[in-house]
């Protein structure tokens, strides 16, 4: 890498910083008790809009993981969301009235929240139907992988993207409030992922899943990113670029061998496909407020008009994250 | 109070170390604690207060021990030293760190070491012997120095290795002694350890030490040597190294495992693997019963664990694993066959093949209108898509993602000149690729249909080109597949040799002669059908020589060919 590309970088992280920390003007805080940190506390960082029903089952999930403390910044939600939040002992909650788009997806206003309160601390950044899973997660909290990552003098741990959906129609079981929502969706797609290196910043990109062979059989291209690094060791110089999908310094981005070797990895459960998604996607859709003109949600909504149907012959249930390992999707890399 | 005495070595999770700490010293061991100076003063009046009420565990004085550097060896000299002086009744003094746990009952390890009052137990090699450093510095840790911290100076430290290097220097090993390096954790006699202590050269031995990199893996594993009477050249301690030379860590979910340990103690724990404190840290009476040891079966998970991050598995492109061109250590993770030509020439080839080997039998997989998987599905094994277009997206990716799939179940491919050629260049470099060409075999179809004759023309030399490119990759040196390439004339003139080679390397089940072969379609006229293509321009000449008429000897045109039987 030239001096001149790399120095380019170095100015766009600059940009990216001095954006959230313009951007932080749009989040007014509802509930804020980040003075309940304790040093050692792993932090979750989320971004949502009307979630209410799956919030309960996600708290519980997250804190069973073992997160010390939450960031929720609510976009403008009309379902009780915010407050809802704002009740929980461990939860500090913005809201935004802005344009989710404008805000780059969200992620100025999370950058702005890493960048005050993140340093120092290890910091997962979710969405609210994305659920962490690493290796050994059944028998070892989140702070074993942490530690464990600061004693090797890992910085970033990579959990791609796994989309789950039900059997049968997306819309046929609904979904009950505090339910694990992995009792419904839980078939996903095992070996139709592609991969290519981003030259420009060192990061892999990876698509395929059930919406690349289901949505976009023709237009392969277009399928979204499943490439993610939510789990970062904080410092004031970062900043996530896109999504979670890359950050800079590029440094953060290698969570890849590239010797033959496997590094650790986990996976983000996505259940996204739910009874929820039917009605969410038309919302979304009239919104207009999503990436690369809501390509996305057009072909979903086209779709699920017609059968919403993700599940085929070889779709796999998931059972644990050992079967997700000898699948491939994810590593225990030399952590034993 | 016992013979045994404990020098521990503690820097963080000091609750943890104050537990074991109680444990070693309720057994009458007497323990005397190492804390490193980074461990803030309160943190540490803390934790010597809480041990106030037992007698037999007492601190010695603090030095800062940063990884790699001296401060560990003065740390446990300064402990060692105060144990030999205020415990006289110690015979055998153990080092452990605030993260060693011990496995079985602290009386039976006093039992074991009463049993061998001469012995010294510490893993010693010479550092020609050993293989276990981490980044190239193995004598080297002996002959430069190495003044600054590896952790806080990465760029001085290696700076200062270069330079050394580059100006020749070398430093000389004091009276000659011979460097030997080992596991940190030892258990030594009083004998050898108050000899090492108080030996009159030990000025001269500390100054070389203090230059060495990592002393605390060679200064008493060397020293030892000079005095021990009976050495024993192994730690008491388990302890496992992953690649990068870091300690693994045991959690709670190694329990069952660590029970089947036969080591005495167990380094590192998590520091909050409460089971596992709670299991071992017990008195004999509620101890849990004991089980057979299998300490190779701990061996096998970690080097396993490093086996992983360092090699991999082979055909896996992942999240976490992208190998760089030619480091893929396997570019598939399965054996595979690709058959170029055989389903133009054999009307049921792929029929014949699946019954004949048992073998997963695809079609024409990089076809341009979709997959053809076997069996016409629409989806297959890791919801691979039919898609041509996701396909040939990546169609590297698709290659790698089928044969991962279906890994367990040997695959074989059709491909073509017709085919989508993205992929060729990485089947020919695969080791794992078994690929049979008939060349000029696409133009059967060409000669079956019922085209227009120019259409046919452009389109025969337009395959023979894409054919002959595909041919020069296997036959490139940098190929790795097992390719064997027959002409199409060479091919009919004897097809039972070649299938049977085929079949053979295939690794069937029923290894036999082959006793059916597939139908092959009717060639009456292709001689012709190729000369009138040289006729308009075209030179066919991957094909071999046909000849134009039929020699009388041949079958009579018209009457189709029976499959033929081949005697056993």
């Amino acid at each position: 890498m030239s001096i001149v590309s790399s120095y380019r970088l170095r100015l766009q992280r600059r940009r990216w910083l001095i954006r959230a920390v313009r951007k932080r003007r749009e989040l007014t805080p509802v509930a804020n008790r980040t003075r309940q940190i304790r040093r050692s506390d792993v932090l979750l960082f989320c971004t949502l809009r009307n979630e209410r029903i799956r919030l309960p089952y996600f708290l519980d999930y997250y804190r069973r993981l073992g997160i010390g403390h939450f960031f929720f910044v609510d976009n403008d939600s009309t379902d009780g969301s915010a407050a809802w939040l704002a009740d929980q002992p461990d939860c500090s909650v913005w809201t935004a009235r802005r344009s989710y788009k404008r805000a780059r997806f969200g992620m100025d206003w999370i950058n702005w929240l890493l960048l005050r309160y993140a340093h120092g601390h290890w910091a997962l950044t979710v969405d609210p139907d994305e659920f962490f899973i690493y290796p050994f997660c059944d028998t070892r909290p989140i702070q074993a992988l942490t530690d464990w990552l600061d004693a090797s003098s890992i910085k970033s741990f990579s959990a791609m993207l796994l989309d789950m959906y039900p059997k049968g129609r997306v819309d046929a079981q609904p979904y009950r409030e505090g339910q694990d929502p992995l009792e419904i969706a839980s078939w996903f797609d095992s070996g139709n992922y592609v991969i290519q290196r981003n030259a420009r910043y060192g990061n892999l990109w990876i698509q395929g899943g059930p919406r690349q062979r289901v949505f976009f059989p023709d237009a392969p291209e277009l399928a979204p990113a499943l490439n993610k690094i939510p789990l970062v060791k904080w410092e004031r110089k970062n900043t996530y670029v896109s999504s979670t999908h890359m950050l800079l310094p590029r440094g953060l981005n290698l969570v890849y061998d590239e010797w033959g070797g496997e590094k650790a990895s986990g996976l983000l459960l996505h259940t996204k496909f739910l009874d929820t998604f039917t009605h969410k996607a038309k919302e979304e859709l009239d919104r207009r407020q999503h990436y690369n003109a809501s390509v996305e949600y057009r072909a979903y909504a086209d779709l699920m008009r017609d059968d919403p149907e993700l599940w085929c012959k070889w779709s796999e249930k998931y059972i644990n994250w050992r079967q997700l390992e000898i699948l491939g999707l994810m590593s225990k890399g030399n952590w034993a | 109070m016992s013979g045994v005495g404990i020098v521990m070595l503690v820097h963080t999770a000091l609750d943890r170390a104050e537990q074991v700490a109680r444990h070693w010293a309720a057994s009458g061991c007497p323990v005397v604690i190492h804390a490193d100076t980074n461990v803030p003063r309160r943190k540490y009046d803390r934790f010597r207060k809480a041990l106030k009420d037992v007698d037999i565990i007492r601190f010695s004085d603090r030095h800062r021990c940063e990884w790699g550097t001296w401060g560990i060896v003065a740390a446990t000299q300064s402990a060692s030293e105060k144990m030999l002086r205020e415990f006289p009744e110690v015979r055998h003094v153990y080092l452990a760190s605030g993260s060693c746990l011990p496995l079985r009952p602290v009386q039976e390890l006093i039992d074991y070491l009463a049993d061998r009052p001469r012995t010294d137990f510490i893993e010693s090699a010479t550092t020609a012997d050993v293989p276990w450093t981490v980044g190239g510095l193995d004598s080297e840790r002996f002959t430069l120095r190495f003044p600054f911290a590896w952790k806080r100076h990465r760029l001085l430290f290696d700076g200062y290795v270069r330079l050394q290097r580059r100006l020749r220097m070398k430093r000389r090993m004091p009276n000659g002694i011979i460097p030997h390096m080992g596991s940190q954790w030892w258990c030594l006699t009083r004998q050898t350890l108050s000899a090492i202590l108080q030996d009159p050269e030990r000025a001269t031995y500390d100054r070389f030490f203090r230059r060495v990199w990592i002393p605390d893996e060679s200064y008493f594993q060397t020293l030892t040597r000079l005095y021990s009477q009976h050495v024993e050249s192994r730690s008491l301690t388990l302890s496992k190294f992953d690649f990068q030379g870091k300690p693994h860590i045991f959690y709670d979910d190694h329990l069952q495992l660590l029970r089947r340990s036969d080591c005495f103690v167990a380094r590192k724990i998590w520091h909050r693997a409460d089971r596992l404190y709670e299991a071992f840290l017990t008195d004999e009476a509620h101890a849990m019963k004991r089980t057979e040891p299998n300490p190779g079966k701990i061996d096998r998970i970690f080097s396993r664990a490093v086996e992983r991050r360092t090699r991999g598995r082979p055909g896996l492109y992942m999240q976490s694993r992208y190998p760089r061109k030619s480091w893929e250590n396997g570019l598939t993770g399965a054996k595979y066959s690709v058959f170029q030509g055989f389903s133009e020439i054999f009307e049921d080839f792929e029929t014949w093949l699946a019954r004949t080997t048992g073998c997963k039998v695809h079609g024409h997989v990089y076809a341009p209108d979709r997959v053809h998987y076997s069996g016409d599905q629409s989806v297959i094994n890791g919801a691979l898509s039919d898609s041509a277009a996701i396909r040939d997206y990546r169609p590297r990716d698709f290659l790698t993602n089928l044969i991962w799939n279906t890994r367990g179940e040997r695959q074989c491919l059709q491909f073509g000149p017709h085919d989508e050629q993205g992929a060729a260049l990485s089947m020919s470099r695969d080791p794992n690729a078994q690929i049979s060409v008939i060349s000029g075999a696409w133009a059967v179809p060409l000669f079956q249909s019922n085209r227009n004759f120019a259409d046919l023309r452009a389109e025969a030399a337009a395959l023979q080109k894409i054919e002959n490119d595909f041919l020069d990759m296997l036959r490139a040196p940098q190929a790795k597949a097992r390719v064997r390439i027959w002409s199409m004339a060479e091919f009919v003139e004897n097809p039972m040799e070649p299938l049977q080679t085929v079949i053979d390397e295939l690794g069937a089940r029923n290894a036999r002669r082959l006793t059916e072969a597939p139908k092959m379609v009717n060639l009456t006229g292709f001689g012709q059908f190729l000369q009138n293509l040289k006729n308009q321009g075209m030179h066919p000449y991957l094909m071999g020589d046909f000849p134009v008429d039929p020699p009388a000897s041949r079958p009579q045109p018209g009457r189709p060919r029976k499959p033929y039987l081949v005697k056993k």
